[in-house]
């Protein structure tokens, strides 16, 4: 069936690819099981967290996961309330905890995308400039660079931006979503987010740049030096275009595959950029779930954000499939 | 021998990967030495409290909210890092190399299924996993070895992996294989001697993730709670940083020159193995 074409077999193998993808989801389920049974004390704590939760309260989670039952049937129980959406309470706050994370979600997703956006532009630039005058001062600068931002801890670079642009400079706010004392509308309370954001998607991007700026530096560097961009060039085909046309769509593919396999290190990032400037989003709840015991909500985190990753990742590798022709649907 | 001589040459000539070992050696030193270089008691409380450096020439960086120095904080603060950073490497690396070995020399449905497995530990957000597992189990020093290693390994497993996949069929683990020499043999004998240099390539990039891993736990107030660690500097800096710059400058630049010193030995050593090849390093 080889002339069928190759949208046929692109769908095939997207659908193949979110099959594979159930397993991992079933997989962290467990984990999350696991952790439950495996934690120090009663399980029915890690299902509740460290509140003074009211006896009968605690006899309806006891029923509601089976705890008094096998390993088995408390592992299928939990399994099928994970699937109806049933993560828990949360005591901290009050509200069941699959309506508190996604509250919070929203924020968290963007200051990531923003980050993403923004650090892949100016990586993929950093990269590309690099790159095209290999060994100039340029691209000395541009792999030191990359270099250091890849070693600096991300909250780290946080609280220097806050020391340098909030305390010292005093041009941009340190922390928080939005202004408390002036009460914005309408655009300008869009505009007093940006500048809000500013400060946390900087700290967050630096990493990924020198990511970005690594991977599509040494990628461009190999594609130009390849057999057919040289046939090309002796061509007489001008260095810019060549750049364009060869160049950029060799260099997408590595691009694509660290957004999808650098998004858990997003996360990460964003749960420390998001404690140090104070965002109000799923990585400031998870600091605050930790300081108070609340370990419905950190298992709820922890369930979300890793079912989040794997969609990520089957979105990058069926674009990934769709750009590159040459991957193996197998 | 050879491949050491290659190595060596390789470190004279590029600067960064020299300058990359000279300050893991220059952190060794410190880590090892620190009783002899602080100044003062790292945990000793005292009535001075937050002075900025150069105030009191006793405490040379300055002092924390408590009146503690910062620059004996950060001396010590050289062990916590370097050794966990170390013993979660080995601990990564270790595990890496069971699974990759197995799912390479077997391949087949023992391969499919440890690479479906690595697959799962590679999407599960690991700071996040470790947070819970610390959370839950304490967050003494040996944890948070044992947790940052065990969540680590995916990337060391699958280069053992695809090594063994190259070595598998090569003549002389035939030859082996015909003359009758066990499984454990071949994998730990014959073919895991040849794969050392990638290997500790990834070791080394390993050490750097590790050392801004516990930090981060350290900065979420989940590093041991006994010892005083960059990462807990920094966590305490946090509440104070309109006042007090040299208690977040002092720990971070610590962290950033020590994983600095890791990822530029790991990238030289990378280079000089295998000049074409980039191995890919970790994130938190």
């Amino acid at each position: 069936m080889s002339g069928s074409g190759a949208g046929m077999s692109l769908w095939r193998y997207a659908a193949m690819r979110i099959v594979q993808s159930l397993p991992l989801i079933l997989g962290i389920i467990v984990i999350n099981f696991l952790l439950i049974n495996l934690a120090p004390g009663d399980p029915v704590t890690a299902l509740i967290g460290d509140f003074p939760a009211p006896a009968e309260y605690i006899e309806t989670v006891r029923e509601q996961f089976g705890l008094d039952q096998s390993l088995g049937v408390r592992l299928l129980t939990y399994i099928g309330n994970v699937l109806q959406g049933e993560l828990g309470f949360s005591f901290n706050y009050r509200v069941p905890v699959l309506e508190l994370v996604l509250a919070r979600l929203g924020r968290t997703l963007v200051l990531m995308i923003t980050t993403i956006v923004f650090a892949t532009a100016v990586g993929l630039g950093l990269g590309i400039m690099a790159a095209k005058w290999k060994d100039s001062p340029l691209d000395k600068f541009a792999v030191g660079f990359a270099t250091v931002g890849y070693s600096i801890p991300v909250f780290w670079s946080g609280q220097l931006l806050i020391l340098l642009f909030a305390v010292r400079l005093g041009w941009l706010p340190s922390s928080g979503l939005r202004s408390t004392r002036i009460a914005y509308e309408g655009l300008a309370l869009y505009g007093d987010m940006a500048r809000h954001m500013i400060l946390p998607v900087l700290a967050l991007s630096l990493r990924y740049i020198a990511l970005t700026t690594r991977l599509t530096r040494s990628s461009l560097i190999e594609t130009l030096n390849s057999d057919y961009v040289v046939a090309a060039r002796t061509r007489g085909i001008p260095a810019t275009r060549i750049l364009w046309n060869h160049g950029l769509r060799a260099a997408a593919t590595p691009i694509i595959t660290i957004i999808g396999y650098h998004f858990t290190f997003i996360v990460a990032g964003s749960a420390l950029v998001e404690t140090v400037f104070g965002w109000p989003g799923v990585g400031r709840l998870m600091y605050e779930s930790i300081g108070a015991r609340d370990y419905p909500t950190l298992l709820g985190i922890l369930l979300m954000v890793s079912i989040a990753v794997i969609i990520v990742n089957l979105i990058t590798d069926i674009v990934y499939a769709f750009i590159d022709p040459r991957i193996k649907y197998d | 021998m050879t491949e050491l001589r290659r190595i060596a040459y390789y470190f004279r000539r590029k600067h960064f990967a020299m300058f990359g070992l000279l300050l893991v050696l220059a952190l060794v030193t410190v880590a090892v030495l620190a009783p002899q270089i602080a100044p003062n008691n790292p945990h000793a409380v005292s009535r001075d409290r937050f002075l900025s450096p150069g105030a009191d020439a006793r405490y040379p960086l300055g002092t924390d909210n408590l009146g503690r120095c910062v620059l004996s904080g950060v001396i010590y603060g050289t062990r916590v890092s370097l050794f966990v950073g170390l013993a979660a490497a080995a601990t990564s690396t270790f595990i890496g190399i069971l699974i990759g070995s197995m799912s390479g020399y077997f391949g087949g449905k023992t391969d499919a299924f440890l690479m479906r497995f690595t697959e799962l530990f590679m999407t599960i957000p690991r700071f996040v996993l470790a947070l819970i597992v610390v959370a839950f189990f304490g967050s003494g020093l040996d944890r948070l070895i044992l947790v940052i290693g065990v969540l680590s390994w995916p990337g060391a497993a699958r280069l053992v992996r695809s090594e063994f996949l190259s070595h598998r069929n090569l003549p002389y683990v035939d030859s082996g294989r015909v003359s009758g020499m066990s499984h454990l043999r071949l994998i730990f004998v014959e073919i895991l001697p040849n794969i050392i240099p990638p290997v500790i390539v990834v070791a080394t990039l390993d050490v750097a993730t590790a050392i801004l891993l516990e930090a981060s736990l350290g900065f979420f107030g989940l590093g041991d709670p006994n010892l005083r660690s960059w990462g807990g500097m920094l966590s305490r800096a946090q509440s104070h940083i309109r006042t007090a710059w040299w208690m977040s400058v002092f720990p971070g630049s610590a962290i950033a020159v020590t994983v600095l010193g890791f990822n530029l030995v790991g990238d030289g050593l990378n280079e000089a193995a295998n000049p074409r090849m980039q191995i890919e390093g970790g994130s938190t």
